[in-house]
């Protein structure tokens, strides 16, 4: 799997777009397995880094998506409610919420797709 | 195998297997349901009592009725402590006059083979933990019969649901195979020597019989849900050693008439008292899934009981779970509420097993 390097990583297996679009790793749909439910927060929420914004469920797993950056909600993707299973398809395309980033310095701290994908192949190393 | 492993009770086990040899959970129980899927289940444990007082040995420790079972069949059973709660659960097989062999679950192996061991030191009966000499591999679904068919001599179409019979599989002699198992399918259960490579050939062989069937393997994941759907009861979730058999629901194979057993007069006294909790299914009707452990709420958001077991359910297409309730919150159609990451989520009481196999399909 080569990671799209027009966007940041976390060790939390979260992507996000310089315009705010958030989403999950090709690593975490792989590891979740069948996903089957996304819970989002609504628009005009307020997200924090590192904070959950909300929940991705699998037949056999519930697991925390943490913000990547911190900022307000402005759009949310709905597509997710009804057909969840997009994740597993192309976790890179398809995205959970779209944040107006409050402080774009935050994101100099995340990983490159070149540092993710060695953050995630040590990880499965161990 | 490129499975996801999972450290389960100190053994490495496959969760699910990828896209590249099996397909993810929702494949591997859709497999079962429609065609057949092959388990590695060698954790399971197996528990021989042999000699002449081995009837009597079996009947005291275990709830069902022994004496009933002919030579080559099986019962679903249960050891319980002297509380009535659950030391396990069991299948008894009696493989021959005197000779009864228990299969018991990964997680509580040892504590069970001491228990055994312990409670039957009166009578005359040889006890084994036999748990590390086979190789288990079950093969469930409709097409199960069909597959191993072609790779052994026995007359398969002769063993009933829950009889035995023994036979050449891959060339070696006299294994032992069962028509049980733990999907709430057809199926059966083989047991071979456990040494790596053939346990392996029998594993590939059983495979290649497969591929005209689209045989998946299958992991624990999916043997989860598939028990779920034929609430089939789990240990440590829906059985424990402070849940009684009537709690549990299990009184079907709980024979109060048979020779006296351990657990007995507390079940007696218990069924007089009538039970505090009982077990049952729930459906969500908002959105949500309820999981292990979830709080369930009264439609006043009273804490009225807990989930057991919870998951979304791949052949119903609908969330899920077994539950403990006060028995006036138990009528089918009753609305309560499971609690969901803080948000109380509309679930209704449903009939179980929520699956139930064709007949004669």
């Amino acid at each position: 799997m080569s990671y799209p390097t027009d966007r940041k990583y976390t060790k939390e297996h979260e992507w996000i777009t310089a315009d705010g679009k958030i989403g999950i790793t090709h690593h975490a749909q792989d590891s979740l397995g069948d996903i089957v439910f996304v819970e989002l927060p609504k628009v005009g929420a307020d997200v924090s880094q590192g904070k959950a914004l909300g929940t991705v469920e699998s037949v056999k797993a519930v697991s925390d998506i943490y913000a990547p950056a911190s900022g307000t909600v402005t759009e949310v993707n709905g597509e997710l409610n009804t057909a969840p299973e997009k994740v597993n398809k192309d976790a890179h395309g398809a995205w959970m919420v779209k944040i107006a980033i409050k402080n774009p310095a935050e994101l100099n701290g995340l990983l490159s797709a070149a540092d993710y994908e060695k953050f995630v192949s040590e990880e499965a190393g161990h | 195998m490129g499975a996801k492993m999972v450290e389960f009770n100190g053994w490495d086990m496959p969760v699910e297997y990828p896209a590249s040899i099996g397909a993810g959970i929702v494949k591997e129980h859709m497999a079962v349901r429609t065609g057949v899927g092959i388990f590695d289940v060698s954790h399971m444990g197996d528990i021989r009592l042999a000699g002449h007082d081995a009837l009597a040995a079996v009947q005291h420790i275990s709830m069902n009725d022994a004496s009933r079972l002919a030579i080559g069949q099986a019962q679903y059973s249960a050891l319980l402590y002297p509380q009535g709660t659950f030391v396990d659960d069991v299948i008894v097989h009696r493989l021959g006059h005197d000779d009864y062999l228990l299969v018991i679950n990964a997680g509580t192996r040892e504590k069970d083979f001491g228990w055994v061991h312990e409670n039957t030191r009166q009578f005359d009966c040889k006890v084994e933990h036999l748990s590390d000499d086979f190789t288990q591999i079950a093969i469930q679904g409709p097409k199960g019969v069909n597959l191993l068919q072609k790779l052994t001599d026995a007359d398969l179409g002769a063993v009933k649901f829950y009889w035995l019979t023994r036979g050449t599989i891959c060339g070696l002699k006299n294994i032992l195979m069962g028509r049980t198992g733990y999907t709430a399918e057809d199926g059966f259960e083989i047991y071979i020597p456990p040494d790596e490579a053939t346990s392996a050939r029998v594993w590939y062989a059983v495979l290649e019989a497969g591929k005209e069937f689209g045989v998946v393997p299958c992991g624990l994941g999916a043997r989860n849900t598939l028990r779920l759907e034929g609430k089939l009861s789990l240990y440590g979730h829906e059985i424990t050693d402070t849940i009684n058999v009537w709690e549990a629901g299990l009184d079907r194979w709980c024979k109060m008439e048979k020779p006296d057993f351990i657990g007995r007069a507390a079940l007696e006294k218990a069924r007089g008292e009538g039970v505090k909790r009982t077990l049952v299914g729930l459906e969500m009707v908002e959105r949500g899934i309820a999981r292990d452990g979830y709080k369930v709420l009264d439609q006043g958001g009273r804490e009225i009981g807990y989930v057991t077991s919870g998951s979304p359910a791949p052949f119903l297409k609908k969330n899920i779970a077994l539950a403990y309730v006060p028995p006036e919150q138990a009528e089918i159609g009753n609305t309560v509420q499971v609690e969901i990451r803080g948000q109380a989520v509309k679930a209704k009481v449903v009939p179980t097993p929520f699956y139930k196999r064709p007949k004669n399909a």
